[in-house]
């Protein structure tokens, strides 16, 4: 883990941004909300915490990202084209026809991209699988997995909480994206959760709350939940739906098909934010 | 292939399950890159053994089996080679989207194992008699399908299925009793049927497997006995199926009656007869249950009310013969 640089990551974050609305702008529509929102963290993981070797992205020691909520793919191609895994652009092939870059992340076409998601749930199931598998191997190295909130409504993703629990696995981390909405409208009005970090608690996980657009506060987490042991961890982070995307992050919408000109307004906008990260 | 074929219909003294519990606890020791991942049933099936044997990497999900599959699954992904097992009605029904998306969709290959197949569920009754498990996995694509016979049988399966890295398998089998079709040292194949007897006076062949094979065995005896010769293959292995096999014997005898322990709508009979409209249409007709659902009772009952009977293979032969 190298020591936190709060600057350099906020930098890399809006980078992140600027290059996801890139990625889908090159389709024209995506999946802009629950992608923007991970710029943080993806640029915490990447950009400070993870082992990984964009030469050999199977590199056996290597840190696991899945993105149980599947559908923010683009987040993920933006933040691994940035980290050398491929050249940027071939990310900007985002579902055409025999593209490497799918809407839902694919562990069979994508280079980085751990385990394949996109039936909601199932993602928390294979990460923990994963991270057993690295444990019985004796391997130092943690799965991060993402959950969505709306997500959370699938059973599964309790089951592997249950799982991860009961089985002391300590090299996980879930991340659960508390954005308030997800397709249909605000989590609270479609099946209210509560207090989903009290549960995830309930569930045996040592759990914690940040502001998840706050890179100092996901990082401080991570080394908070390395440090804790026999336990598996979970970091709600609190995040608005769209955040950075001028079109998405007031309706906090699903996805995302805006006019060119209101593409061109927000991705001129993410390279002023992306400008000012450098300048302060 | 080396065939010792008994086919007395006698019981085998040994307990079907263990042909799978003592085999996989024999590989794991060999094989520490075996993982075993169970349902709350390995009591069900003498798996406890294996949690016993090698504690870091037999484990329990709980009844939690969407989850299971998906632990199977990531497991996978670490290089292991992964058993999962609950009641074929579970191991199919309950988790058909995990093993769909996060195995086989993935490139992870998982071993599916689905015990009391179709109606040796019996005292569990309807809501645990899996009639459609071997469909739901026959519609996924690069999968192995297998409905094994015997412990010799299921024995060998077990050991070649570590061998299978492509594709999630389904291997449904009896936990308890089965009839002896096989002695020892029979050899099988994964993708080649075993052709139990044959002449080339021959006027149909009864293409069968599981709990089958023994009532074909019977009913060739009977139609041996009226003059009738027909062709017995035991076709454990649903997909990939022994197209070969199954076309020189449909060209060379002219019939074909399929006999499973499953729904005839989506089974043993749809693959035979799939790969017969496409290469050599031939008249069938399917023995198996027919559309409708289990139900509770002693085997034997629901062997009698479902049809699953030698007479009423023999007369499908008789049947078909006359369709020609
Ligand atoms: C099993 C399943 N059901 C439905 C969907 C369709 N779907 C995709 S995203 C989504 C909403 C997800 O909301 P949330 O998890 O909160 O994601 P976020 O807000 O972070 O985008 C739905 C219903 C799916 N992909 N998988
Ligand atoms: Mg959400």
């Amino acid at each position: 883990m190298k020591e936190l640089n709060v600057k350099e990551l906020q930098i890399l974050a809006a980078r992140i941004r600027l290059e996801t609305l890139k990625v889908i702008h090159s389709r024209g529509f995506g999946h802009v909300g629950g992608s923007m929102d991970l710029a943080d963290l993806m640029a915490v993981l990447y950009g400070a915490v993870m082992k990984y070797n964009p030469e050999n992205p199977r590199w056996p020691d290597r840190d696991w990202l899945v993105l149980s909520k599947g559908h923010a793919g683009p987040v993920a191609y933006a933040t691994f084209g940035l980290m050398g895994f491929y050249p940027l652009e071939d990310a900007y092939t985002l579902n055409h026809p025999h593209t490497h870059f799918p809407s839902h992340t694919d562990r069979k076409l994508t280079p980085g991209v751990d385990l394949t998601t996109g039936s909601l749930g199932q993602g928390v199931s294979t990460a923990t699988g994963a991270a057993l598998g690295n444990k019985i191997d004796g391997r130092d190295n943690h799965v991060f997995c993402v959950v969505g909130d709306g997500e959370a409504d699938e059973g599964q993703v309790w089951e592997g909480f249950h799982f991860a629990y009961a089985h002391k696995l300590d090299n996980i981390v879930y991340f659960i994206d508390n954005n308030g909405y997800q397709l249909d409208g605000p989590t609270a009005t479609i099946l209210d959760h509560g207090d989903i970090a009290r549960k995830a608690e309930a569930f045996g996980l040592y759990t914690q709350q940040v502001d998840g657009h706050d890179v100092a506060a996901i990082y401080n987490a991570i080394v908070n939940a390395y440090a804790k042991k026999g336990v598996p961890s979970c970091i709600v982070l609190n995040t608005s739906k769209g955040k950075g995307a001028t079109f998405a992050e007031v309706s906090h919408e699903h996805s995302s098909q805006p006019s060119e000109e209101k593409w061109a307004e927000a991705l001129a906008a993410a390279e002023k934010a992306l400008a000012e990260a450098e300048k302060a | 292939m080396n065939v010792n074929l008994i086919g007395k219909h006698e019981k085998d003294s040994r307990a079907s399950r263990d042909a799978l519990a003592l085999t996989l606890n024999e590989m794991m020791a060999q094989d520490k890159s075996i993982c075993y991942v169970d349902c709350d049933l390995m009591g069900c099936i003498n798996t406890k053994q294996l949690m016993k044997n090698y504690p870091d990497r037999a484990f329990e999900a709980g009844i939690a089996e969407a989850n299971g599959a998906g632990i199977a699954a990531g497991l996978a992904a670490t290089g292991k080679k992964v058993f999962f097992h609950s009641f074929g009605t579970f191991s199919s029904r309950r988790c058909y989207d995990q093993i769909y998306m996060s195995a086989a969709y993935a490139g992870l290959t998982v071993h599916v194992l689905g015990s009391d197949a179709g109606v040796t569920a019996a005292f569990n009754g309807g809501t645990h008699m899996p009639l459609e498990d071997a469909a739901m996995y026959l519609s996924i694509p690069e999968s192995t399908v297998l409905d094994p016979c015997d412990y010799e049988q299921l024995k060998s399966i077990t050991q070649q299925l570590p061998g299978i890295t492509r594709g999630v398998t389904f291997t449904r089998f009896v936990r308890k009793d089965v009839i002896q079709v096989y002695g020892e040292g029979t050899q099988f194949e994964i993708g080649k049927g075993v052709v139990l007897h044959e002449s080339d006076k021959d006027v149909c062949t009864i293409v069968t497997s599981g709990i089958m094979v023994d009532e074909a065995l019977k009913a060739y005896e009977s139609l041996q006995a009226e003059g009738i010769d027909v062709r017995v293959i035991d076709m454990f292995t649903w997909k990939p199926l022994d197209e070969a096999l199954l076309l020189k014997a449909a060209r060379e005898t002219g019939a074909i009656v399929t006999a499973e322990n499953h729904n005839t709508a989506c089974g043993l009979g749809s693959v035979v007869a799939n790969c017969l409209a496409h290469n050599c249409p031939t008249p069938q007709e399917f023995v198996g249950v027919q559309d409708q659902f289990g139900q509770v009772g002693p085997q034997s009952f629901l062997m009698d009310e479902y049809g699953l009977r030698a007479p009423v293979i023999v007369e499908a032969v008789k049947k078909v013969i006359a369709r020609k």
